[in-house]
C-alpha cells in the first residue's frame, strides 16, 4: 500500500493569505485563509503595497495554523506547494520566500503552482476529474477557457482580450456607488430586479471562445452618462440585471460551444467569479440540459485558498516536478503543462 | 550558530556567527533580486560552512527602513525559519548596520538610504557607543541635515546612495561633514549580529518590518480627508 501524501499549500498571490494540508490531492485537511478585504475597502481595490505588508503580518500565523488544524508536524509532510505566479509581485514574493524557508528548515521538496491550475485542481477536492475535462475559470484576473485532456495538460482555448470578468464587474459596481468588492453586490441587485437594461453581447469572431468585457462596460458607463444628461435617474437594479444578463449569457454560451466543440466528459468553473449566482444557475441549467457533468466547487474553493494550491502541487509532486531555492515570484508566469 | 540576513536594500549581507567568531560571511552589492538570491547563499554559506539548518541556535534580520520589498523578502525568510525550527529571533534596525561602518568615529555617524524625491532614510547614532541620537525616520534630508547642522557634531556619513547626496551634505555641514571610504558603506551581516546581542528576543508571528512610511494609497486618503474635514 501506498504511503498517504500530506502537502502544505501556501498561496499569498493577491489579497488572501493562506495555507492549508490536502491528503493525496483530494481531501483538505486544513483550510486557512485570513483575508484582507477589509483593509482594501476604503481604497475601492487592492493596494499592492498593503497587500505585501499583510502578507509579512500573517504568513508564520496562517501556516502555524494550518499545520495545527491537520494536526501534523512538518516531517509528517511529504511536500511544500506554494504559488509562484501569476499575481502580485509583492504579495507573491511573501510566499514564496516563506515557502523556500519553511522547505530548507525542513528539508522538504519544494513545489511552485501556477495560481489558475490551482483553481482548477479545486474541483479535484470535490470530485475526481474526467477527461477531455472543459474548465472556465472567472475571477477578478482571469476569463479563461481551458481544456484538459490529462492531468497537466492545461490547453487555453479561449481568453479574455482586455478586463477580466472581475474587473468589469468591479467597475460596474463603481459607478453604481456600490462598495468593494462589486460582484456580489452587482449578482444580489440583478436578482432583485425584473427590468433589465438591454446591453450588447460581445460575442466576437465566429467561432471564437475569447471574451471581450471592456466594451460591455463602456456600454454601462455610457448609458449611466447619458441618463444623467438627460436628467433621468437610471435604477440600479435594471442596470446590474442588465449587465448580468450580458456576461452571462455570454459566457455561459461559449463555454456550452467549447464543451460540445471538444466533447468534454467534465465541465468545471473556478474563480471567484464563479460563486456569483446567476452565473451558478445559468450554467448548471445549461449542462444539465446538455447532459455534460458540471462541478463548481462550494465558495471558500472558489474564491483564492491554499487547498487548491496544495491539490494542484500533489499532482505535480507525483510527477517529480520539484524546485529549488532559487525559485522566485512570477507575476506573469504562463500556463504551461506539467506533461 | 547563529544566522544572520539583511536584504534591506540592494547589497545582501549574510553571516554564520559561533561563539563571537565569524564562520563565513558574504556580502554582495550586484544590484540581484533577492527573492530569487537569497535563499540559494544562505543555502550555498550553510552548506561550505557544514552547517545543518538543525544547528541554528539564533537568526538576526534587518527590520528596515529600506526597500519595501527588500526589507520583507529578509524578514519573511527569517521568520520563517525562525519559526519553523523554534529558535530565537532578533531585528536590528537596518540604518544601525550601516552606522555599525563608523563604529569608533569620535562623533555622528549618519547612515544613508536615498527615498528619492530629496528624502532618505536616516537616523543618527554616537560614533563611540552607536547609541541612537536622532531615531530612525523618513525626512526630508536636507531639512534634517540642518537641524543636525544646529548641534556642531563632526558626522560621518555612510551608505551605498552616499554620493547621490554629497554636494547637499558638503553645502550645509561643510567642514563637520566625513565621509565613510566605500569599503565602509554596506551593511555586514557580521555587524547585525553584533548588534543583536542588545537586542530583545521578538515574538516571531508578530514581528513586522520597520517601514518608517506609510505606503502611498494612505497618505493619499489622508490627504483626501484632510481635503474633505476642511
Ligand atoms: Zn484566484
Amino acid at each position: 500500500m501506498n504511503k498517504d501524501i500530506f502537502v502544505l499549500g501556501i498561496e499569498t498571490s493577491c489579497d488572501e493569505t493562506a495555507a492549508s494540508v490536502v491528503k493525496n490531492g483530494t481531501e483538505i485537511i486544513s483550510n486557512v485563509v485570513a483575508s484582507q478585504i477589509e483593509s482594501h475597502k476604503r481604497f475601492g481595490g487592492v493596494v499592492p503595497e498593503i497587500a505585501s505588508r499583510h502578507h509579512v503580518e500573517q504568513i508564520t500565523i496562517v501556516i502555524e495554523e494550518a499545520l495545527q488544524q491537520a494536526d501534523l508536524t512538518p516531517v509528517q509532510l511529504s511536500a511544500v506547494a506554494v504559488t509562484e505566479g501569476p499575481g502580485l509581485v509583492g504579495a507573491l514574493l511573501v510566499g514564496v520566500n516563506a515557502a523556500k524557508a519553511f522547505a530548507f528548515a525542513h528539508g522538504l521538496p519544494l513545489v511552485g503552482v501556477h495560481h489558475i491550475a490551482g483553481h482548477i485542481y479545486a474541483n479535484r477536492l470535490e470530485q475526481e476529474m474526467e477527461f477531455p475535462l472543459l474548465s472556465l475559470v472567472i475571477s477578478g484576473g482571469h476569463t479563461e477557457l481551458i481544456l484538459m485532456k490529462e492531468h497537466g495538460d492545461f490547453k487555453v482555448i479561449g481568453e479574455t482580450r482586455d478586463d477580466a470578468a472581475g474587473e468589469a464587474y468591479d467597475k460596474v459596481a463603481r459607478t453604481l456607488n456600490l462598495p468593494y468588492p462589486g460582484g456580489p453586490h452587482i449578482d444580489r441587485l440583478a436578482h432583485q430586479s425584473i427590468e433589465a437594461v438591454d446591453f450588447p453581447r460581445i460575442w466576437l469572431e465566429e467561432g471564437s471562445y475569447d471574451f471581450s468585457f471592456s466594451g460591455l462596460k463602456s456600454s454601462v458607463l455610457n448609458y449611466m452618462h447619458n441618463m444623467k444628461q438627460r436628467g433621468e435617474t437610471p435604477v440600479p437594479e435594471a442596470v446590474a440585471a442588465g449587465f448580468q444578463n450580458s456576461v452571462v449569457e455570454v459566457v455561459t454560451e461559449k463555454t456550452l460551444r467549447a464543451a460540445r466543440e471538444y466533447c468534454v466528459k467534465q465541465v468545471i468553473a473556478a474563480g471567484g467569479v464563479a460563486a456569483n449566482k446567476g452565473l451558478r444557475r445559468s450554467l448548471t441549467e445549461t449542462f444539465e440540459k446538455e447532459n455534460i457533468p458540471f462541478f463548481i466547487p462550494p465558495l471558500p474553493l472558489c474564491t483564492d485558498n491554499a487547498a487548491m494550491i496544495a491539490a494542484a502541487g500533489t499532482v505535480m509532486f507525483e510527477k517529480g516536478l520539484i524546485g529549488d531555492m532559487a525559485m522566485n515570484g512570477r507575476p506573469g508566469m504562463p500556463l504551461n503543462s506539467w506533461i | 550558530m547563529i544566522l544572520g540576513i539583511d536584504t534591506s536594500n540592494s547589497p545582501l549581507a549574510i553571516a554564520l556567527v559561533r561563539d563571537d567568531t565569524v564562520l563565513i560571511e558574504e556580502t554582495q552589492n550586484l544590484k540581484i533580486n533577492h527573492s530569487l538570491t537569497a535563499m540559494p547563499a544562505v543555502e550555498e554559506l550553510m552548506k561550505k560552512a557544514k552547517i545543518a539548518p538543525g544547528d541554528l541556535t539564533r537568526i538576526v534580520a534587518a527590520e528596515g527602513p529600506g526597500s519595501y520589498t527588500g526589507v520583507r523578502i529578509g524578514l519573511t525568510i527569517a521568520k520563517t525559519l525562525a519559526w519553523s525550527l523554534k529558535i530565537p529571533l532578533t531585528t536590528v534596525s537596518s540604518l544601525k548596520v550601516l552606522a555599525a561602518n563608523g563604529q569608533g568615529f569620535n562623533g555622528m555617524v549618519c547612515p544613508v538610504m536615498d527615498a528619492r524625491r530629496g528624502t532618505a532614510f536616516t537616523a543618527l547614532y554616537d560614533g563611540r557607543n552607536l547609541e541612537t541620537v536622532i531615531s530612525d525616520r523618513h525626512s526630508d534630508f536636507k531639512t534634517f541635515l540642518e537641524q543636525v547642522h544646529t548641534h556642531g557634531w563632526p558626522v560621518l556619513f555612510t551608505g551605498i546612495d552616499l554620493e547621490i547626496h554629497r554636494p547637499l551634505i558638503e553645502e550645509i555641514l561643510g567642514d563637520l561633514a566625513h565621509f565613510a571610504p566605500f569599503q565602509n558603506r554596506l551593511p555586514r551581516a557580521s555587524n547585525l549580529i553584533a548588534l543583536a546581542a542588545g537586542e530583545e528576543v521578538k515574538e516571531v508571528h508578530h514581528t513586522v518590518p520597520e517601514y518608517r512610511r506609510i505606503t502611498e494609497a494612505e497618505a493619499n486618503l489622508a490627504k483626501m480627508d484632510e481635503g474633505q474635514s476642511r
